[in-house]
């Protein structure tokens, strides 16, 4: 069995459908945990000693926020920074994180296609998220591929839900605790690992 | 005083000390219960009061004549005009249609068209009181069908008025005046002079009510003595209902009116407080009288008579709301609950009936049958409910699913009181009133209320410590009660009082000091806003700025001060009742100073953002 904090930045939660599609589901599933850093934080004054024992207390650490201008919303920037200090997360002597499972829930308005060489963004998405993995990796995490929902706004309710639906699965996985972290890396989504599975 | 007026007094208030509670309970509302008191303490009933039943009306009808003061004063013209198509609609199409349809049924039994139509307007009418309970109770004040019941129920009040200035011109036979005697001077006019005296009389009222009550009544505020603010409302109901007396109109409508034009006043809630308990006794009183004047021998001699008028009119009255209902738009659920509550017939046909009995439209005999119909009729509404929630709506209903929406309905109607309108409560209001949120704000300086009902604040004029006044104000449906009284002692009374009475509002509520926020604490308060610290911390931060501080550092700093002195509140509040208790305030004030500073040395948080101070950096 494996606890899951899911360190959710939102400024504006209330309006996105997506990201309340998708965790509207998430209080009833038992040893997930749902921090919404805007919502605790809006000050911006993050209690970092409190950060950090929820980390400790976690196995398996999801970051998921929207896609703002290629990256995070700006307290989740603030969060890295001020959490993951020197010496207790990175650092010879910062170890406090290693070996946790991490992974990046993105809602994104583009679509898959747009974020390709050719397409309008120029770049696939998972290069976009090059610091966030070179974080997990400095923090000698466990980096897994990240969930994507595409085309927020092109999706209607039942759309949403059917997101919702596999993205409560993937979090049950990672409770059970017994995945095959070998096969999901191998794919460039975890979406893309769950329709196969 | 004589001992005669005492015993019937006794009977009086034990009839409805007993009578009433136990109506509630069964759920028949308080003027079942009156009405059965009265009954059982009639001729008809133990016996204890005879025919000196008709004398008490009399004096007990003044009752009635408040509750007209009082449905006028909560007719809101907003509300009204906000609902008006509902009202106008749904209430015409209900009074018309009910009216139409009792008048072909007492033409069929034989009724002259003169006294068919004045049944009919009176069987119309249904029971206010009830349906407010009755949605109250059951929780259901903000769906459709209670939103329908009440546009019906104002239409039917403000319709009462218009119904007796009419109903004289239905007389046919030469009446010599009824009951009093003396000859009144619009009784000498002929059918069309009276409506139009009427109409004249009632401009009167409205003129008067604007130009004279209030500037009165903002006089009589000054004084700042509740009882004579008292005093002055029942002088303005009763200087009402005297003059139309005089010129020989209803009392009823001129208080009525005289309602309506001080609604919009800022007055509004404490007159209604006020004037709420004479028009509760004597209301209670009248219902008593009622109940006893009923003639029973008359009902017990036919009661197959009865029971089919009383088939009849609910029938009538059910099948007419529900297909106001359907063109109205509403669900078949809702349209079965409104239905069923506008099914019995109301309070307001034990008014119209003795009147037309006067006006000799109608026998004394038929009187008292329909009156008996009526009071059956109200009888029977919780049991119309019980058979209408358990056997119908289960089976032909659709159960409508819970509301959806998650996060939506932040603003909510009123759901905010602001006690205390200074400059904290201003400040609270301003802010929210910027984001959309109307507050209903009580304030007891009517200087400043005036001002601020000029700049366009819902503010009521009104002493926020009185639970009549909050009740008045919507502290039951309200969420959220800030209490920004500017002394603290008043304030304290209030947020003991509001956790006695509404123990669902969250009350915020504002500390003066330190030292008043830790009585607070003691008092389980949880939400406490001393109005000292954010401020002084902003200065402290300009301070750091002017020194040279970076402007960001600074605030920072200032934010976790702001959330580290909250902390230490909590903390030293339990402590300090270790102290001994005779020390002085002041002395307390420095020990409270004193410890604050040992801890701060302690404890004082600097900026945590070690991630920030450039270690990590590669």
């Amino acid at each position: 069995m494996n606890k899951v904090l899911i360190l959710f930045a939102h400024p504006r939660f209330e309006k996105s459908r997506a990201n309340r599609a998708l965790l509207a589901g998430v209080g009833a599933l038992p040893s997930v945990r749902l921090h919404d850093l805007y919502e605790e934080y809006p000050d911006f004054l993050i209690d970092v000693e409190r950060e950090k024992s929820l980390l400790t207390e976690h196995d398996v650490i999801v970051w998921h926020f929207p896609f703002y201008m290629y990256g995070a919303p700006a307290l989740f920037k603030q969060w890295l920074d001020s959490v993951l200090e020197y010496g207790w997360a990175h650092g010879s002597k910062g170890s406090a994180l290693k070996d946790k499972i991490v992974f990046v829930t993105l809602t994104a308005g583009g679509t898959r296609q747009a974020y390709a060489a050719g397409g309008h963004n120029r770049y696939p998405l998972r290069e976009f998220l090059v610091p966030f993995e070179q974080t997990a990796v400095l923090c000698k995490m466990t980096y897994l591929p990240p969930f994507v929902v595409h085309g927020t706004h092109l999706l209607d309710d039942s759309q949403l839900a059917g997101q919702a639906e596999i993205y409560l699965r993937l979090l049950s996985i990672l409770v059970r605790g017994v995945v095959d972290i070998e096969s999901m890396t191998r794919y460039a989504y975890l979406n893309d690992w769950l329709s196969t599975d | 005083m004589s001992p005669d007026f005492l015993r019937d007094a006794l009977i009086y208030l034990a009839a409805a000390v007993l009578f009433v509670p136990v109506a509630k309970r069964l759920g028949m509302g308080s003027v079942l219960g009156y009405l059965i008191g009265g009954i059982l303490i009639g001729p008809f009933g133990l016996g204890f009061i005879g025919e000196e039943g008709k004398d008490i009306m009399q004096f007990a009808e003044f009752g009635v004549v408040m509750m007209l003061f009082l449905a006028g004063l909560e007719l809101e013209p907003a509300t009204f005009w906000r609902m008006r198509r509902l009202i106008l609609g749904a209430g015409f199409a209900q009074v018309g249609a009910t009216t139409l349809a009792c008048f072909a049924l007492f033409m069929l039994i034989g009724f002259s068209w003169q006294a068919s139509l004045a049944c009919g307007l009176a069987l119309s009418m249904s029971s206010t009181a009830i349906i407010m309970q009755t949605f109250r109770e059951k929780g259901l004040t903000k769906t459709q069908s209670a939103r329908s019941s009440l546009a019906v129920s104002l239409f039917q009040d403000v319709s009462v008025i218009p119904i007796l200035a009419l109903l004289p011109l239905l007389v046919v036979t030469a009446v010599s005046p009824p009951a009093g005697g003396a000859t009144r001077f619009i009784d000498t006019l002929p059918g069309w002079a009276q409506t139009l005296t009427l109409l004249a009389a009632a401009n009167a009222v409205v003129l008067g009510g604007r130009f004279v009550f209030v500037p009165f009544l903002r006089f009589i505020a000054r004084v700042h003595l509740r009882e004579l603010f008292t005093i002055s409302a029942l002088l303005i109901v009763i200087g009402t209902a005297y003059l139309m007396t005089l010129v020989g109109l209803s009392p009823a409508l001129g208080t009525f009116l005289a309602g309506v034009v001080l609604a919009t006043s800022q007055f509004r809630h404490e007159l209604e407080s006020d004037i709420e308990p004479f028009k509760g006794v004597l209301l209670g009183l009248f219902f008593l009288a009622v109940g006893a004047s009923i003639n029973f021998s008359q009902i017990f001699s036919n009661p197959g008579l009865i029971l089919g008028l009383l088939c009849g009119v609910i029938v009538i009255k059910g099948v007419v709301a529900l297909l106001t209902g359907k063109i109205a738009g509403l669900s078949f659920d809702q349209s079965m609950i409104f239905a069923v509550v506008l099914a019995q017939v109301g309070e307001f046909a034990f008014v119209l009936f003795p009147f037309i009995h006067q006006l000799r439209i109608l026998s004394a005999e038929w009187t008292d049958i329909l009156m008996g119909v009526t009071a059956i009729s109200m009888a029977f509404t919780p049991l119309m409910l019980l058979i209408n929630e358990r056997l119908i709506l289960p089976r032909f209903g659709t159960k409508e699913s819970v509301s959806k929406k998650a996060s939506d309905n932040i603003e909510g109607e009123h759901s905010v009181i602001i006690a205390g309108f200074g400059h904290f409560g201003s400040t609270v209001g301003r802010f929210l009133r910027a984001n959309g949120v109307a507050a209903t704000i009580l304030d007891n300086d009517s200087d400043r209320v005036e001002l601020l009902r000029k700049t366009g604040f819902n503010v009521f004029y009104g002493d926020a410590t009185r639970i009549d006044i909050l009740k008045s104000a919507g502290a039951q449906d309200a969420k959220i009660l800030i209490a920004a009284i500017d002394s603290p002692e008043i304030n304290r009374d209030l947020v003991d009082k509001v956790k006695q009475a509404f123990p669902h509002l969250t009350v915020m509520v504002r500390a003066k000091s330190r030292l008043d926020a830790y009585e607070l604490i003691d008092e389980g308060l949880e939400h406490i806003y001393r109005e000292s610290l954010d401020t002084s911390v902003r200065l402290g931060v300009d301070v750091l700025v002017g020194l040279g501080f970076r402007r960001h550092s600074a605030t920072r700093a200032g934010q976790a001060f702001i959330k580290y002195d909250e902390e230490a509140l909590g903390r030293l509040a339990g402590h300090r009742h270790d102290q001994e208790e005779y020390l002085f305030q002041t002395r307390r004030h420095i020990e409270i100073q004193e410890a604050l500073l040992a801890l701060d040395r302690e404890t004082i948080p600097r900026l945590q953002d070690h991630a920030w101070d450039g270690r990590s950096e590669e």
